[in-house]
């Protein structure tokens, strides 16, 4: 990786890891300070890393995640595939529909079942309003980051109309254990169709609104543009998901590579950039909501107007033995469960792949080599969870 | 639950018509095995889905191909499953693609399997840099020491993690 400050450095005091990271040398050491970033850090929530600095500029990186491990995968192998339900959404409770979806439609392929067809319409309806409430969160965070409040103000007032919406639809405001192996918990309420169109046509009108006060902002693109240059290749190598890997130019979306219930019947578009910096990395997740808006009218309209929404299943199911490894797309990327079955209710082993996870590899890549200030434009733009990565 | 079953086929059939045709599947594998013959193992083909089973000592040579022929060049989920019945503990890797487009619904599950007293297993950072934070959390959760990984350490547990790797099934959690 080359980049201004490495090539500023005398090569007497540079030296290449084994991962392909320039570094100083540790006979160099007296020239740097070692900072700690978090986990009391006001913005990086629960996560914590370590970094070097050389003056302003970052010579070393290294994550230390875990402060906010539950040991989710250890707890499904006490509970039985419904029980489990409840817990696995919280690591991130702001998108705990597309967390929930891919357990669902594992466990729904070791049960041998299948949804019915307004069930599914029903689960892909409350995942894209999830994925919404969960992207206008990040994006408020991302504003206040980077001190601008008014985007700070903005998206978390508008979330509060997605979230109504879910409360309508699931009785919960933010975890509403709504996906099970089968549909849905229960139908959607009278009404909510009209409601969901007007809110919709609304926040079409708001996105135009967060485009022109924050996107177009001459500070804001400052700080981001050509910050963290995040190559083609290495985004591959890395094996980075969601909007990191498509600010990237790689449009990869789940949903489209490889659709799951309903989503080959909706006509959408994967959004993508080619810039690779941080600024392409925070546009992609509002271009996601614009086509979520999109997504979830056509579902409106392609629902069946009625029918069963959930198969019911006998109590205490038992999985067929044997395994299943399924994905979805959710606000961080692709999000993907591999259950292990031997023939009991419970599950034997449950392993979650989170984007989260996935993305923080990214992280010593992007900021060594970048400047301090820089720092909360490149971490934020990563789209990181830090309690999701965690588990 | 076998009457609601075939409503629902009814219902929906004409969405389900498509027979799952597993030609990418079967190309895969068949490419493998005229390469590696009786060293790669087909444990199951399921539309998107394949796993193949390798020894340790063929798992790089294999990775290798995987990732520079087939174009499987990131590994998605590397995750472990202990089974004190066999006493082993298998090891797999969930491969996906992001440059061959035919490839990308394809997740290719490369297993291994290590005895699960003494846990080695040659590490694939080499060949997919995106393993990097997955087995160092395999490692932590399941004790699989990583030959070649720079970094066999504490990932996600407590600094003063004084217990046996969780993930292993004589773990128990508090009074359960």
């Amino acid at each position: 990786m080359t980049n201004k400050y490495s090539e500023s450095l005398d090569s007497k005091f540079k030296e290449t890891t084994n991962l392909g990271l320039e570094v100083v040398k540790e006979a160099s050491e007296d020239r740097l300070m070692k900072l700690s970033v978090g986990p009391q850090h006001p913005g990086s929530g629960h996560f914590r890393f370590t970094i070097k600095v050389d003056g302003d500029y970052i010579v070393y990186c290294d994550p230390d995640p875990g402060y906010v491990h539950r040991g989710e995968e250890k707890m499904c192998e006490y509970r039985n595939y419904i029980q489990n339900i409840p817990h696995l959404e919280r690591p991130v409770i702001h998108d705990s529909t597309n967390i929930t979806y891919s357990y669902s439609l594992a466990v729904e392929e070791l049960l041998g079942i299948e949804v019915p067809r307004r069930g599914q319409f029903i689960r892909a309806i409350a995942s894209e309003l999830n994925r919404q409430v969960y992207t206008l969160y990040w994006l408020a965070i991302y504003g206040i980051f980077l001190g601008h409040s008014t985007m700070f103000m903005w998206p978390t007032g508008d979330r509060e109309l997605f979230i109504d919406l879910l409360a309508a639809l699931t009785g919960a405001r933010v975890t509403h254990a709504f996906n099970i192996p089968g549909g849905v918990r229960n139908d959607i309420p009278e009404g909510f169709k009209e409601k969901c169109l007007e809110y919709i046509k609304y926040f079409e009108k708001r996105l135009k609104e967060y485009e022109d006060i924050f996107y177009n902002n001459p500070l804001f693109r400052q700080r981001t543009e050509n910050v963290g240059i995040l190559p083609k290749q290495d985004a591959i190598d890395l094996g980075v998901t969601g909007s990191v890997l498509r600010a990237s130019g790689i449009p990869h979306d789940v949903r489209k590579v490889e659709p799951y219930d309903v989503y080959n019947e909706i006509d959408f578009k994967v959004q993508y950039m080619k810039t690779c910096d941080s600024f392409a990395r925070a546009y992609v997740p509002f271009l996601d909501m614009r086509e979520s808006c999109n997504i979830t009218r056509q579902l409106l309209e392609k629902m069946p107007e009625s029918g069963e929404v959930r198969v019911k299943l006998q109590s205490n199911p038992k999985g067929r033995i044997g395994e299943a490894y399924k994905r979805v797309e959710s606000g961080r990327g692709a999000l993907s469960y591999y259950i292990v079955s031997d023939g009991s209710s419970k599950p034997y082993r449950v392993k979650i792949s989170v984007g989260s996870f996935r993305n923080i590899l990214a992280l010593p890549h992007l900021l060594v080599g970048s400047r301090l200030g820089d720092m909360p434009s490149i971490y934020w733009a990563l789209n990181y969870w830090p309690v999701e990565a965690d588990r | 639950m076998t009457d609601i079953n075939n409503d629902i086929n009814q219902t929906t059939s004409n969405l389900n018509i498509v027979e799952p045709d597993l030609k990418i599947e079967h190309s895969l594998y068949s490419q493998l095995s005229s390469e590696f013959k009786d060293k790669v193992r087909l444990v199951y083909t399921k539309p998107n889905r394949i796993k193949i089973s390798v020894e340790p000592e063929h798992i790089i040579e294999v990775a290798f191909f995987l990732k520079n022929q087939l174009g499987l060049d990131h590994a998605e989920s590397v995750g472990g499953t202990d089974y004190p019945d066999e006493n082993v503990i298998e090891v797999i890797y969930h491969l996906n693609s992001y440059s061959r487009e035919e490839l990308a619904p394809i997740i290719l599950a490369l297993s291994t399997k290590t005895d699960r007293n003494s846990s080695y297993l040659p590490s694939l950072l080499p060949v997919f840099k995106s393993v990097e934070y997955h087995e160092r959390e395999t490692y932590e959760m399941l004790g699989v020491y990583f030959q070649g990984h720079p970094r066999n350490e504490r990932f996600l547990l407590p600094e003063d993690w004084a217990d046996i790797p969780p993930l292993k099934k004589e773990f128990r959690i508090k009074g359960r």
